[in-house]
């Protein structure tokens, strides 16, 4: 325990430090799928204050507060990282750096790699050299994750890869992936999984992106024919990726529940529903009924996404609760977003029209409450694991 | 911001808490209660006062327990899973946030007598059939050096039995708030039959004399009192209606995996897992927001009021739908007298109109988030 003595002192170097440090055009706005800093080797920065931005954070170990310094983190404990957050809050200062490596592999690295594996991948991670895409799902694999096909064969020093993987966001843009990839074929089928990492430059591995409702391609198709992946690129050990998978899984259902959609600290809804309305309208009594309930639970999702990062530090963690979290807060995303383009009325109808992208970040969050595990089978977990119904 | 998890005394209290009324107060007293026409249970008052319940918000100086008002709420929450009837939320927690806002002799024994269980109070404010404390209409006209006070309330819970009512009233420059015996000449007192079978009243005051001793604070400035004791009741009634909710859906559940249709337990149906999931997970986020509104008042009293109206929004919403749900998923025996599902159901109606509806808090939501 700190006192709050050094609490403060920490509070006041952090401000003044965000102060001299976040440039103004990375201050304010509502945060879109265009405005993200992804990082990676090919990633094209929408301007040199992003860059800086990110460069100046990942110095300080801001870009991942809370991992350990010797692997690109700050090291914060479970109280500066509230200080932290409260204080990028205050200023409205976006995420210098945001990726599936930070979300997903670096939680899974943390508690399943070993140390070198760990000062290999995690610093290039917390500086936004490398970009980490997921290979999970599959055509034949979407809910029922665990019957993987993509197989992986025993070649003494390395496994030969096979098969295909779907849904892989920005696999196109990504510089690795974490993939999924049966190497026990005889096992049952959770049994027989392990949790590769591979290079998506290598020979074999080709990408093709998928077009969405949205217009966008963020997902695509990825392909590995005889893929060489080296031994040393497993992360726990062989036939037990499952543990892996659900691991990084838990993670990936926290991240997509916040989102980084104010569900905390950020800006309320219906400030932003006022704003867009440019012609002087205001809410009717309807939109402003249900802005207001939208508001009500995303204060109180984003206080149990709190609650449950102050219970892991008290050595219970999140669980299966999870599958909540994530159910809870992508419904409740879905919902800003249908209230987003009953705001804009007709001049949200248009592709980058006088709201900019706002037809297509509503039409992304569709795949809220699929990716990641569908809400149906989140409440599914809940039920069994949670309550102790059914089977 | 504050630390959400419960701490090792909260979890102990809590155990505490259940272990007596899980012996003292279950549902079936509740039931006995309600059938034998009574709203109040004398002795177990003042068993619940020599543990310190009633005196959980009083100052050890006035013999009180002084748990404060996360500890208030593990209370009030204990006492929601079983439907329990006291008059803790109105005495222990609002009377006595109101009286220690004054620090006067007068209020020091006030708060002793409530610590020790021998007086309950009653909070007299609505006027219509919405709480809005700000329109209250009834007049204290100036008389000497006191007043006279005139006018209706209503739906004043409690007050019905309350030794002593705390009523707000207009006086010539804003609200005053008084402190006053509920026996006084020309208060009558009607009992309203209410659906929770539970102590409520309507009061008639007619030109009831009140000296400037029974003004509670200053005169025109009751908000400042009444303000705090408003959101240490909206905050524990919050916590009493999130325990019903687990009691409610703690039934729910039980029933699920015993009653058997088709062949099998209708726990089996994925239509009721995922009726019975979605609830767990509207408690499960109810829960924080109750437990921040318990931490803002002890840790941050002045700046409380928007964790309060979001605690108080969110009970409200997740106990109507855990009653709903809970009697849907009983099935027919959920709609018969005999079976305590629909208890909850008109205790929750009741809370949801206590202190503020849905609407009135997710307003005060919208206004501290700036629209």
């Amino acid at each position: 325990m700190q006192s709050n003595q050094e609490l403060e002192g920490f509070r006041a170097e952090l401000r003044d430090w965000l102060e001299a440090n976040c440039p103004a055009e990375m201050r304010g706005g509502e945060p879109s799928e265009a405005s993200v800093c992804w990082g990676g080797k090919n990633f094209q920065f929408e301007s040199d204050a992003q860059r800086v931005w990110m460069e100046r954070a990942a110095a300080k170990g801001y870009t991942v507060p809370t991992w350990p310094v010797e692997y690109g983190g700050a090291g914060l404990t479970r109280t500066q990282e509230k200080i932290f957050k409260e204080e990028m809050d205050r200023i409205e200062a976006r995420n210098p750096l945001q990726s599936f490596g930070i979300w997903m592999l670096g939680p899974a690295l943390l508690h399943f790699g070993s140390h070198e594996q760990k000062l290999h991948y995690l610093p290039p991670i917390a500086r936004g050299e490398i970009r980490w895409c997921q290979g999970y799902s599959e055509p034949g694999a979407g809910s029922d994750l665990a019957s993987v096909q993509t197989r992986g064969e025993d070649k003494g020093d390395h496994w030969l890869v096979n098969g295909q993987k779907i849904w892989t966001s920005y696999a196109d843009k990504a510089d690795w992936i974490f993939a999924l990839v049966r190497t026990d074929r005889e096992a049952p089928k959770h049994k027989g999984i392990s949790f590769l990492l591979i290079d998506m430059e290598d020979a074999g591995v080709e990408t093709r992106p998928i077009k969405l409702i949205s217009g966008a391609s963020v997902f695509c198709e990825t392909f590995f024919t005889d893929v060489k992946v080296p031994k040393h690129q497993i992360v726990g050990e062989e036939n037990r990726g499952w543990d892996v998978a659900k691991y990084l899984l838990t993670h990936e259902r926290e991240m997509i529940s916040g989102g980084g959609q104010g569900l905390s600290g950020g800006r309320a809804l219906g400030a932003v529903l006022n704003e867009s309305m440019e012609d002087g309208r205001e809410m009717d009594t309807t939109l402003r009924a249900a802005a207001m309930r939208c508001e009500v639970d995303a204060l109180s999702i984003g206080l149990t996404l709190e609650r449950y990062k102050d219970q892991a530090e008290a050595g219970s963690g999140a669980g299966d609760a999870s599958a909540m979290l994530k159910y809870m807060g992508t419904e409740l995303n879905k919902q800003r977003h249908e209230l987003l383009m009953s705001a804009g009325g007709s001049d949200a109808l248009e592709w980058d029209g006088p709201l900019g992208n706002r037809p297509a970040d509503w039409l992304r969050t569709k795949a809220n409450s699929i990716e990641g595990g569908t809400s149906e089978v989140m409440l599914s977990i809940v039920s069994r694991r949670v309550l102790g119904l059914g089977a | 911001m504050a630390n959400l998890v419960k701490t090792e005394d909260e979890t102990m209290l809590a155990d505490a808490a259940r272990g007596f009324l899980d012996k003292s107060a279950p549902v079936k007293a509740f039931r006995d209660l309600r059938d034998a026409g009574q709203t109040h249970d004398a002795k177990m008052w003042k068993e619940m006062a020599d543990m310190g319940w009633a005196g959980v918000l009083v100052p050890e100086s006035a013999g009180g327990s002084d748990m404060g008002h996360a500890a208030a709420g593990v209370l009030a929450h204990e006492m929601g899973k079983t439907l329990v009837v006291s008059p803790f939320l109105s005495t222990a927690v609002i009377a006595a946030s109101a009286l220690r806002n004054v620090s006067d002799a007068r209020a020091e024994a006030a708060l002793a007598s409530i610590a020790s269980g021998d007086v309950t109070y009653a909070l007299a404010v609505d006027e219509t059939a919405k709480f809005n404390p700000e329109g209250t209409s009834m007049v204290a006209t100036r008389e000497g050096n006191g007043f006279r006070l005139s006018g209706k309330k209503t739906f004043v819970v409690d007050g019905g039995l309350a030794d002593r009512l705390l009523v707000l009233a207009k006086t010539d420059d804003g609200l005053t708030l008084f402190d006053i015996p509920a026996n006084r000449d020309g208060i009558t007192r009607n009992a309203q039959n209410m659906i929770d079978a539970r102590d409520s009243a309507r009061i008639d005051f007619e030109n009831v004399e009140a000296t400037g001793d029974d003004v509670l604070g200053q005169v025109d400035s009751a908000m400042s009192i009444l303000k705090p004791a408003l959101e240490a009741g909206q905050a524990a009634l919050a916590a009493e209606m999130a325990g019903l909710s687990a009691g409610a859906f703690g039934m729910t559940i039980a029933y699920l995996k015993e009653r058997k249709q088709f062949g099998t337990v209708i726990g089996n149906f994925q239509a009721l897992q995922h009726r019975a999931a979605h609830l767990w997970c509207e408690i499960e986020v109810t829960a924080s927001a109750i437990l921040n509104a318990g931490r803002m008042l002890d840790d941050d009293p002045d700046n409380a009021t928007m964790a309060v109206s979001l605690a108080k929004a969110r009970a409200t919403s997740t106990a109507q739908l855990a009653v709903q749900e809970g009697v849907q998923m009983h099935g027919g025996i959920g709609m018969t007298d005999a079976y305590d599902i629909g208890f909850y159901m008109k205790r929750a109606r009741v809370g949801a109109e206590w202190l503020g509806d849905y609407g009135y808090h997710a307003g005060q939501v919208a206004k501290h988030r700036g629209f």
